[in-house]
């Protein structure tokens, strides 16, 4: 290996990418394996000095909701990425056992469950927003959701809101 | 590979200015990484630091935010307050250690 000797370059944390660069996920999914990747994204957005805002709607509301952010579910039924044969997986139990090593997993290597996460990104200066239309569906109000949620928002405060934005939908 | 020299010292660093020798760091080169990018360490900077350094000596990698919140005792709002934008990588590079390699 050739050693050339150089003046020190200095690294540019507050480069044009991520100046005035702003994110918005919207988290539609209330199952614990797709509750993750916006989360993971959020997370390393705002490590990244990025604006960022999730959005919770519809299935996502489980996500906030009090009485369900610690425990949403993972089931292999019908989902062909757990390579076991699809006629087991209907099986009494089998929720609950597949939520149970997909929970183990997630803790061994270390990554937290919805609560402290949500806990996390909101530490890191993100944004939680909840959906009008959901809330009402539901029949939910500011008091069932998590106490970070920022506010419960209409669909065009939603697009209000992203204006400029990148959008991701989960 | 390139040899550059900051504060005095001759250190191995990358592309982008990490040193990618941890051993070649000492506390004057912190000061004098921190004020290249407009940091003056305090009492919390070094906190944070030192626990970096041993973390990544024991476990051979950076820690992440989670892990400064976590184990290092630094908690997030404050790593922001610390090392404000991209916190996690500009510990790193004070610190003289590679950027974090993990996810969360």
């Amino acid at each position: 290996m050739t050693t050339t000797y150089a003046p020190a370059p200095v690294p540019t944390f507050e480069d044009a990418g991520t100046e005035g660069r702003k994110l918005c996920i919207i988290c539609s999914k209330g199952s614990l394996d797709m509750a993750y990747p916006g989360l993971v994204l959020a997370n390393a957005a705002l490590g990244e000095g990025i604006e960022t805002h999730l959005f919770f709607t519809f299935w996502g509301f489980d996500m906030i909701n009090k009485e369900t952010m610690g425990h949403l579910q993972f089931t292999p039924l019908g989902n062909p990425a757990t390579h076991m044969p699809p006629m087991l997986m209907g099986l009494p139990g089998m929720t609950a056992f597949a939520t149970h090593m997909m929970k183990k997993q997630i803790e061994g290597i270390d990554v937290p469950g919805v609560p402290e996460f949500l806990e996390m990104i909101t530490d890191a200066g993100g944004h939680l927003w909840a959906c009008r239309m959901s809330a009402d569906m539901m029949h939910l109000d500011e008091d069932d959701l998590y106490e970070r949620v920022e506010g419960i928002i209409s669909a065009s405060d939603f697009i209000d809101l992203s204006a400029g934005a990148q959008v991701i939908f989960v | 590979m390139t040899v550059a020299t900051i504060g005095g010292h001759d250190v191995h660093v990358d592309a982008e200015g990490f040193l990618t020798q941890p051993e070649e760091w000492d506390d004057g080169l912190a000061e004098v990484l921190a004020a290249q990018i407009g940091l003056e360490l305090t009492d919390r900077h070094w906190m944070a630091i030192r626990f970096a350094r041993d973390d990544h000596a024991t476990n051979g990698e950076t820690p992440t935010l989670r892990r400064m919140a976590n184990v290092g005792g630094v908690p997030t709002k404050e790593m922001f307050t610390l090392f404000p934008g991209k916190p996690a990588k500009k510990l790193a590079y004070v610190a003289g250690l590679p950027k974090p390699t993990g996810c969360v």
